[in-house]
């Protein structure tokens, strides 16, 4: 639309002539500014009710005191935060630091694979989106539970990378321990990495799929080497995909507890763990406040500053 | 400029001081149109120059700021779209994706109760000459034929008027061609109003009976297609429909029927009849002469150029050749660059760039537009459409 | 210099990470499905002991297991119907609509997805507590439709915004009312957004485990299930609900994918 030239015409608007009339008023303008409200009112409620509000009473919780038979009261005990941190930072820790190196594993092994499917996969393409998405439909639980049987200690996977002196290297690294790899760190971080695997690939997968395939040749037209071309034009044209995936990989990861629960040792507990255990036996529930609200702020925190740093906020 | 409603009884659609505003932005200015029933009007003009708003609130689908629709005599401007006889051929054509093609041509019958709707599609969709082809989805068809099933689908209601939103312009030149003449064939058949946008003067020529010209929410001029190109009204209708050469000159004294004029010490007539500005001597006036109508003589035979004739000196700055003619660009004291096509007839192996050159037209070509106009309102209309 | 060999590797690399990658995601899958024809020494299902398809053809033969699918089925069902409604409405209004509001209703829209499970699982269960609801069916579905609400508004969303809003206004001009234009023409070209959705919800409804936790009391989904006998020796018929899960989850993608490119093939 070319306003200047509109605006560029010279005279003013001449006074409408005797035959106008004034536009009949809008049939249903009330009704219409009143139907996106009516369509919200009940899902807007329902996340009110039962998100929103257990929010805010989980913040008053975490400042109450008491116990269970006596009832909690609200005693503004704000010390539940600093107990919390000072008694379970090791599992913040570990609970960022196991969802992080997850996170980066899942973005160096989806990304080959959203590529391959987006650019290689020719007429197979549809059958490996089905296989990346249909996991995602069976239950993770026995999923997890199979790398269980994947990683047991007689195992030929296990006896494999004992043969060939790789778990001596990661026993070096602390990250196995003697030649077992179930409840060791590298379980739980490998079975973090395959939950949520498709979390990543499918957004990557998205936003490559968008490329145009000639913005390659361009490339190659203009001097640039496949590996520059990669560098320079795909990768930073699928940005916006790494950014969404590293978020719905890193979030869910860092509050997970089941695989730390199934393929860990009481040594690789993370603040999921203790968040459940305190809510669920220990029945602490101001502890599991307190532990759930800095988990959040943390996860704000961090996301907070990575989107600011990859500079794409069109996330929603 | 516009013309004024005439309360003729014939007129398909009369409009009424219709404006549209967007906050501080006016689309389209209060416009008072008639448009005759049974005529091919178009409303020509640049993007964002109020054409397609005019359209949409003709169809309902926009809400006028001001002013009223009339239909067949009747005011309409109250009624949403589904109750308006109107039909719209959309730009992109807007097919369903999810229904057939006879479900899509269908679709208009369907809402209006008629159950039996068999023998009408089918004969709709043979005027249309895609009969065996009513099972298809939109996506087989191709850009024409999608285009002929939008057409099907907005006339087989029998609307008053069909109006059409830059329906030509997604297909290639020689479709869009072939499209024009059938468009043209199925309007003279079925005998419907139709109103027609698009911002290429040549299918708005080629097409229409009756042209308006809109630059930025308002109607220039109005006419039948050779009025507009024979007698432009402004500046911008000058340029905008084909080239025009504009040469700013000095009003010496009328004779006669003629206004005598004088630019860069060169004299030149111009029939008063044809000057839409209000001259007096010592006024300046533009003298107009469109390419086509200026023959070009090599300098050396200035002397067999006839007397009475308008001319002009000057030097060929560039010359391309295109078939039927040759364009040259010419460098000249009253003008830096006039436009002159030569036709291929007995090409004059002199006329070269840099041979001097006498220009020459009869005087009788030469219209007259006011002065105090910008010279070169309506020269990139087109080029900004096509980076659009 | 290159050998030819080195060329091919280089030229592939991209596809052999690919497939590497895609052998780790679907492993686990193939140890289920091998396991579920063991008939392990012990209670744990571990290693390989002998074939066996016992487990196949008594897959209800585990006490409480087959009560716990069904639980989890139905709960799936209604959380599916349930968030779809309502994110499918919230989605229309956020897509077609301004409206004040509209920016803090995204926001609200986009927390859930962006909160860790255990968070929102153990917040929703400390109100129910106080509230003195019984934790049960009801408290498990309303947990459910909540947060599968946004991932049904996101894809519906999605779809809407990416269609051609003069499909519409062509309905319109072909005498069709608000209602009839919705119904022929909105609501068919939104579906394939909304089965997406529902598809979603499904899957995350019928699989949660974290939430589920937090807000079921003594009831036992089938989820819940399985992470029971993981501590007492999980019986072989949970690796034949798994595999017949996974051909199922195959069979309903594949045909999602022919009804999807169908219609993608019908969105020019």
């Amino acid at each position: 639309m070319s306003a200047a030239t509109a605006q560029a015409a010279g005279p003013p608007p001449t006074a409408p002539g005797p035959g106008t009339a004034q536009a009949a008023p809008r049939r249903t303008a009330g009704r219409r500014r009143l139907t996106p409200y009516l369509l919200l009112l009940a899902g807007v409620a329902w996340l009110l009710v039962f998100f929103v509000a257990p929010m805010v009473y989980q913040a008053s919780t975490s400042v109450q005191t008491g116990s269970l038979d006596k009832g909690f009261k609200v005693t503004w005990h704000v010390a539940t935060y600093w107990d919390a941190l000072r008694e379970y930072w090791p599992h913040f820790l570990r609970s960022l630091l196991y969802s992080g190196i997850a996170t980066a594993a899942c973005l160096a092994i989806g990304y080959p694979l959203a590529y391959m499917i987006a650019f290689r996969a020719g007429r197979w393409r549809n059958v490996v989106l089905v296989l990346v998405i249909a996991p995602f439909f069976t239950s993770f639980l026995i999923r997890t539970l199979a790398w269980e049987t994947i990683l047991a200690d007689q195992g030929p996977v296990v006896r494999f990378l004992n043969r060939v002196h790789v778990l001596d290297v990661t026993a070096w690294l602390h990250v196995t321990q003697g030649d077992r790899v179930l409840a060791t760190p590298l379980a739980v971080v490998c079975g973090l990495t395959y939950n949520f695997l498709p979390f990543m690939i499918l957004p990557l997968y998205t936003s490559l799929e968008r490329i145009d395939g000639k913005l390659h040749e361009a490339a190659g037209d203009l001097y640039a080497t496949p590996f520059t071309t990669f560098r320079k034009v795909t990768f930073p044209l699928s940005l916006p995909g790494v950014v969404a995936g590293t978020l719905l990989t890193f979030i869910p990861a860092s509050g997970d507890y089941i695989n730390a629960e199934l393929l860990g040792s009481t040594n690789q507990k993370m603040i999921g763990n203790v968040i459940q255990s305190q809510f669920l036996r220990v029945l602490d529930y101001p502890t599991a406040a307190a532990l759930s609200f800095i988990l959040m702020a943390a996860i704000l925190a961090i996301v907070t500053v990575y989107i600011r740093r990859a500079g794409t906020e069109e996330l929603v | 400029m516009t013309t004024a409603p005439t309360a003729e009884p014939g007129d398909a659609v009369r409009l009424t001081g219709l404006s549209r505003t967007y906050g501080s932005f006016t689309a389209v200015h209060p416009l008072d149109l008639a448009v005759p029933a049974g005529s091919f009007f178009a409303l020509l003009g640049a993007s964002g120059c109020g054409k397609t708003t005019t359209l949409r609130m003709i169809a309902g689908l926009e809400e006028p700021t001001t002013g009223t629709v009339a239909l067949g005599g009747r005011d309409v401007t109250a009624l949403p779209p589904y109750k308006r006889p109107v039909n719209t051929v959309f730009q992109n054509y807007a097919l369903f994706p999810h229904l057939d093609i006879h479900e899509n041509v269908a679709f208009g019958l369907r809402r209006r109760g008629i159950k039996s709707v068999a023998k009408q599609v089918a004969e709709m969709l043979e005027l249309v000459q895609l009969g065996g082809l009513a099972r298809r989805k939109p996506h087989q068809l191709s850009g024409g034929q999608q285009q002929r099933v939008a057409v099907a689908r907005a006339l087989i209601n029998k609307p008053e008027v069909l109006l059409l939103d830059e329906p030509l312009g997604a297909l290639d030149l020689k479709l869009r061609r072939q499209m024009q003449l059938e468009l043209k064939r199925i309007q003279t058949e079925v005998g419907i109003t139709f109103i027609h946008v698009t911002h290429d003067q040549e299918e708005a020529m080629t097409m229409a009976d009756t042209v308006a010209v809109m630059n930025a929410g308002r109607v220039e001029q109005l006419g039948a297609p050779a009025d507009l190109y024979e007698n432009p009204g402004s500046t911008f209708v000058a340029n905008f429909l084909g080239t025009s050469n504009l040469i700013e000159a000095e009003v010496t004294g009328t004779s006669g029927g003629d206004i005598q004029l004088v630019a860069a010490g060169q004299r030149l007539t111009l029939p008063a009849a044809r000057c839409a500005a209000e001259v007096a001597a010592g006024g300046r006036v533009l003298a107009g002469i469109r390419p086509e109508k200026v023959a070009l003589t090599h300098r050396d035979d200035e002397d067999s150029v006839a007397e009475g004739r308008n001319r002009v000196p000057g030097r060929i700055v560039d010359s391309s050749y295109i078939g039927v003619s040759t364009q040259y660009v010419i460098d000249s004291p009253v003008c830096p660059e006039l436009e002159v096509f030569v036709p291929n007839v007995e090409r004059d192996g002199r006329l070269v760039p840099g041979a001097p050159v006498v220009l020459h037209w009869n005087p009788a070509h030469t219209f007259g537009l006011d002065a105090a106009q910008d010279i070169d309102a309506g020269i990139d209309a087109d080029a900004e459409e096509a980076a659009a | 210099m290159q050998t030819r060999p080195m060329r091919w590797l280089c030229r592939n690399i991209v596809v052999i990470a690919g497939v590497l990658a895609l052998g780790y995601l679907i492993l686990p899958n193939l140890v289920v499905l091998a396991f579920s024809f063991n008939k392990p020494k012990g209670r744990f299902n571990y290693t390989w002991n002998h074939f066996s398809t016992d487990a196949w053809q008594h897959p209800c033969g585990v006490a409480d297991m087959c009560g716990s699918l069904t639980l989890s089925l139905r709960l799936a069902v209604y959380a599916t119907l349930g968030a779809t409604v309502l994110g499918t409405m919230t989605a229309f209004a956020l897509a077609r609509y301004r409206f004040r509001g509209r920016a803090a209703t995204n926001l609200l829209i986009f927390l859930p997805m962006a909160m860790p499970e255990v968070v929102m699982g153990a917040s929703l269960g400390t109100l129910f507590l106080n509230m003195r609801i019984r934790f049960g069916f009801w408290t498990i579905l309303i947990a459910h439709i909540m947060f599968c609400m946004s991932f049904v508004v996101v894809a519906v969303k999605a779809r809407i915004m990416s269609m051609d809003p003069r499909l519409e206004q062509a309905a319109q001009d072909l005498y069709a009312t608000p209602a009839q234009t919705f119904l022929r023409i909105t609501l068919p070209l939104a579906a394939p957004g909304i089965a997406a959705g529902a598809l979603l919800s499904f899957a995350l409804s019928f699989d949660d485990y974290i939430i589920t936790s937090f807000n079921a009391g003594s009831t036992v989904t089938f989820p819940m299930f399985v992470w029971g006998s993981a501590q007492r020796g999980t019986p072989v018929q949970v690796n034949v609900i798994g595999t017949a899960m996974f051909a199922v989850a195959v069979l309903l993608v594949v045909a999602g994918q022919l009804v999807g490119g169908r219609r993608r093939g019908a969105r020019s």
